[in-house]
């Protein structure tokens, strides 16, 4: 056997056992979709590999042989129009048979028709929001808060003990198997981009834009991935977690939620307020009862810029511990929040969060993070902008 | 250097003038090659040490050293000073001191222009890097400046934008002037289809910018304008358009990778003959293929954006028109092999740093040709996979190619030989620390690590510090280039003025070390 061949073999076996391995090659995932993509994606590789193994095989048999130290004579030619004409027309053969399985792929990957299901994503600074336009169902998905807690500079805390670290999140997007799933993809605030590997859907939710995408998710699961496009500071801590169940499974999980949607009708709220969302907002609440709300609240809504002791970043994001406005009047206090700042990261949670969540988060602005203003916003101070 | 010119052949020759003053004044192509030439230097490293900080965070899982925010700054400063302040000044200073003396003229087409072009550029980086410690940090949106993430940053967005327009004035006069010579100062008989291909690549490069730097002036000033004068371009809300924004700028960025590659060509293939002792296969041919990838350049950009939902049709023609390149890249590699082929090679520094340009550029125009197929790039895109394709084709691609013509033209500047042993030093062990570094994000990226952040899960975490070790040693490797590069100029071996055995071109015609003035006389040869 010459070197030659030696080599080749040992390269087609160290690339046989590289395709198997998920840590360092992509995901074969559970879609048709993402199995077309991964397919694509190996044989585009094998015919790279192929054209780098000629190439260079031909370039390092040159430098061994045709060294001066080797005697060698440099010929005399230098242009040849039958090889130039040869080797600008195969490689474009060999791009016409990769075009073609390609644009088949883009084409199936473009069909968003038919769907049975529809979920719009809407990606927030820095959570996603669910939204299943079948059943009402909604909800926020943010990263899991132990994550959360590790991940903070000088933390101490070892992050080697998490499974998942900061693939993880509260509620993670649950979808049927077996059905054909449609995504709806917008933004909030900056572009975000929605990735889950093992689906191959990857789209950029834009702020005033609806793009579509879609999934047929074919094995039950958890599936994991991540915001794939810069947007601020937390970029790398915004998670997404699709649960994929039997449909049986999932429809009891619908209907589950559907009722629980309906029971706290009068409140939208989310996470930490679950509980007291049904709570008339006109009656007058105790200072406790808001702060112990709006501790939630801040932790998952407003902890990742104004920092979990509200010091704030300097020059980015204010303080709220001594803020002129979290510890002055209440109206600027409550626009702020209600409506945000125009030109900044501050976003308006009018919409996101309900009138006793957000009575609470000002309510603990103002009396705990190192503020002691000593009153109360009440829900229905909040409810009367509405 | 050139304080060392002796060229007395000439009654009314004169030297530079005497003190510090003579590099502020300076309209001579040669100094102002040489002040490019170390400013690209000193840029590297800072710009090194940014890119140091990154890895140092990334080292394990955890954020242990910088805020996020910071990380974010780091990772776009990075970009931005390597591509604005090392790449593009280095070759506009090889451009200063080579593309006179190849084409047999006395000095560029447009002297004072010229002084103006670089002096531009240390005010423009000191705009640029003093945002770092204003209030807000610098920009951390990301080199590309999307809006409207790039608009959420502090004020000091203004200075980032005007460091932009100095620095986009500054390639634009130094273009200009490059054509200018290129067109009025070649020897007389000289056709353009003689000149040397370095002269060419960077013809056609001049032309891609002063095509494409009005178009990224135009997009930052829209930024500008959307940022502080209440204007929507890009706001939805004021019935603007994001994409817009990103349309616009891969417009000016997809020419702009061939600005920063072009050259480069230029440089290997006058290296690549010179060692093989064999004229350059297909000499027409190359030329043919660096106007067509100028020309498929501006064709290309949606391909940075095949996730921002276009439409089908679009997705198609990107796709194909990317694909399209790889056919005059695939050219130009063959080309260089078979220049090699049934040569008589010498393996001196620049001739391995040429080499190790052949090897992993084409590593990365392979990826590039993987990232070309549309539904697997919607899979690679935005993650390590990304990176690692265009830092092959930067570092041991652009860098290696600038790194290859300073040891190269280096006798030729100094009259001194550089010390060969620890050239060859440097080239392997940073090509060694190089692929440490690099190779190992090819892999989580395809496992689906994102690129721009600051913390990672588990999974990531082998290679992370593979990486961040092969950073270290990269960067820390660089120090033997100014080693041999501070002893090149104190003294060593005197240079012949042929320099190498098989070189061939005007600038060989000159003694060592170029004299302060040359080819006052034009050269006789091509009339």
């Amino acid at each position: 056997m010459s070197l030659t061949s030696r080599l080749s073999l040992l390269a087609v076996l160290s690339l046989g056992s590289f395709a198997a391995r998920a840590d360092i090659n992509m995901p074969v995932g559970v879609t048709p979709i993402s199995r077309d993509v991964y397919g694509l994606h190996m044989l585009i590789f094998y015919i790279c590999c192929v054209i780098g193994v000629a190439v260079f095989g031909v370039m390092f048999y040159s430098m061994f042989k045709h060294r001066k130290s080797k005697g060698a004579v440099a010929a005399d030619f230098h242009e040849s129009t039958l090889v130039e004409i040869v080797w600008t027309a195969v490689p474009l053969f060999i791009l016409i048979a990769m075009a073609i399985p390609a644009a088949k792929t883009l084409i199936a990957m473009e069909d968003t028709s038919d769907a049975e299901v529809t979920v719009k994503i809407t990606g927030y600074q820095w959570k996603w929001h669910y939204e299943y336009l079948d059943s009402g169902i909604e909800f926020y998905s943010n990263l899991n808060a132990e994550h959360n807690a590790a991940r903070q500079v000088g933390s101490g805390i070892d992050v080697s003990q998490f499974d998942n670290y900061l693939k993880d999140v509260d509620n993670p997007l649950v979808l049927p198997v077996g059905k054909k799933v449609r995504f709806l993809h917008t933004s909030a605030d900056v572009i975000h981009s929605w990735w889950v590997p093992d689906l191959a859907v990857k789209k950029d939710a834009i702020p005033g834009f609806i793009n579509e995408n879609w999934a047929l998710i074919e094995e039950p699961g958890t599936y994991r991935g991540k915001c794939t496009e810069l947007c601020g500071r937390d970029h790398g801590f915004m998670p997404v977690v699709v649960k994929a169940l039997p449909a049986e499974e999932y429809d009891a999980w619908v209907a589950e939620n559907t009722q629980a949607e309906e029971a706290m009708i009068a409140d939208s709220g989310d996470g930490a307020s679950a509980a007291v969302a049904a709570v008339d907002d006109d009656r007058e609440w105790a200072m406790d009862e808001l702060v112990a709300i709006g501790e939630g609240v801040y932790a998952q809504q407003c902890a990742s810029c104004h920092q979990a002791d509200g010091a704030g970043i300097e020059g980015a994001f204010p303080a709220i511990t001594g803020s002129a406005i979290a510890t002055g009047d209440h109206a600027a206090h409550i626009d702020i929040v209600y409506s945000g700042k125009a030109g900044s990261a501050m976003a308006a949670f009018a919409d996101r969060l309900s009138n006793s969540d957000m009575a609470a988060v000002l309510t603990y602005q103002r009396n705990a993070l190192g503020n002691a203003v000593g009153d109360t916003i009440q829900p229905s101070a909040i409810k009367a902008l509405r | 250097m050139s304080t060392a010119a002796a060229g007395h052949h000439d009654h009314d020759d004169h030297g530079p003038a005497k003190g510090w003053t003579r590099w502020l004044w300076t309209t001579n192509h040669k100094d102002i090659g040489t002040l490019y030439l170390l400013f690209s230097l000193v840029m590297f490293f800072i710009g090194g040490g940014m890119a140091l900080i990154i890895r140092a965070e990334l080292f394990q899982p955890g954020l242990q050293l910088v805020d996020p925010l910071f990380f974010n700054s780091m990772t776009t400063m990075h970009a931005l000073v390597m591509i604005f302040g090392v790449v593009m000044p280095a070759f506009v200073g090889l451009a200063n001191w080579m593309i006179p003396m190849m084409i047999g003229g006395p000095d560029m087409a447009l002297p004072r222009l010229n002084n103006w072009s670089f002096w531009i550029m240390p005010f423009a980086f000191l705009l640029l890097l003093s945002t770092l410690f204003m209030e807000g940090g610098g920009p951390a949106g990301g080199w590309t400046l999307y809006a409207p993430l790039s608009l959420q940053g502090g004020d000091s967005f203004a200075f980032v934008i005007f460091s932009i327009h100095f620095m986009g004035i500054s390639s634009v006069m130094g273009s200009i002037n490059i054509v200018a010579t290129i067109f009025n100062m070649r020897a007389p008989g000289m056709t353009l289809m003689q000149m040397p291909l370095f002269v060419w690549t960077w013809l056609i490069t001049a032309y891609l910018l002063i095509a494409v730097i009005p178009v990224l002036a135009g997009a930052v000033t829209m930024l500008l304008t959307d940022r502080f004068f209440g204007t929507s371009f890009f706001n939805a809300a004021g019935g603007g358009d994001p994409v817009m924004y990103q349309h616009i700028f891969w417009f000016f960025g997809h020419p702009e990778v061939y600005i920063l590659i072009l050259p480069a060509f230029g440089i290997i293939s006058s290296i690549i003959p010179t060692f093989a002792r064999k004229p350059l296969f297909g000499y027409a041919s190359m030329v043919y293929a660096t106007a067509s990838i100028a020309f498929l350049s501006f064709i290309v950009w949606a391909h940075h954006m095949f996730t921002v939902g276009m439409p089908l049709a679009g997705e198609m023609f990107f796709m194909f028109a990317t694909m399209m390149i790889s056919v005059p890249t695939g050219v130009k590699v063959f080309n260089w092999i078979a220049t090699m082929w049934r040569g008589s090679m010498t393996f001196e520094t620049p001739m391995l740093f040429a080499i190790g340009f052949l090897v992993m550029f084409t590593i990365g125009g392979l990826s590039g040709l993987m990232l070309a197929i549309t539904p697997a790039d919607i899979q690679y895109h935005d993650t390590y996979f990304v990176v690692a394709h265009f830092h092959y084709v930067l570092v041991p691609g652009a860098i290696y190619s600038i790194m290859a013509a300073t040891y190269y033209w280096m006798p030729k500047w100094t009259g001194n030989m550089y010390d060969e042993k620890w050239g060859k030093i440097h080239f392997w062990v940073s090509t060694v620390f190089l692929n440490v570094l690099f190779f190992p994000m090819h892999f989580v990226g395809l496992a689906g690590m994102p690129r721009r952040i600051p913390d990672y899960n588990l999974q990531f975490a082998d290679w992370n510090a593979v990486a961040t070790i092969g950073a270290f040693g990269f960067g820390f490797s660089q120090l033997i280039f100014v080693y041999v590069i501070y002893k090149c100029i104190k003294g060593g071996e005197k240079a012949t003025d042929e320099v190498w055995e098989g070189a061939d071109g005007l600038e060989w015609t000159v003694p060592s070390p170029a004299p302060y003035h040359t080819f006052e006389k034009p050269p006789a040869q091509y009339s």
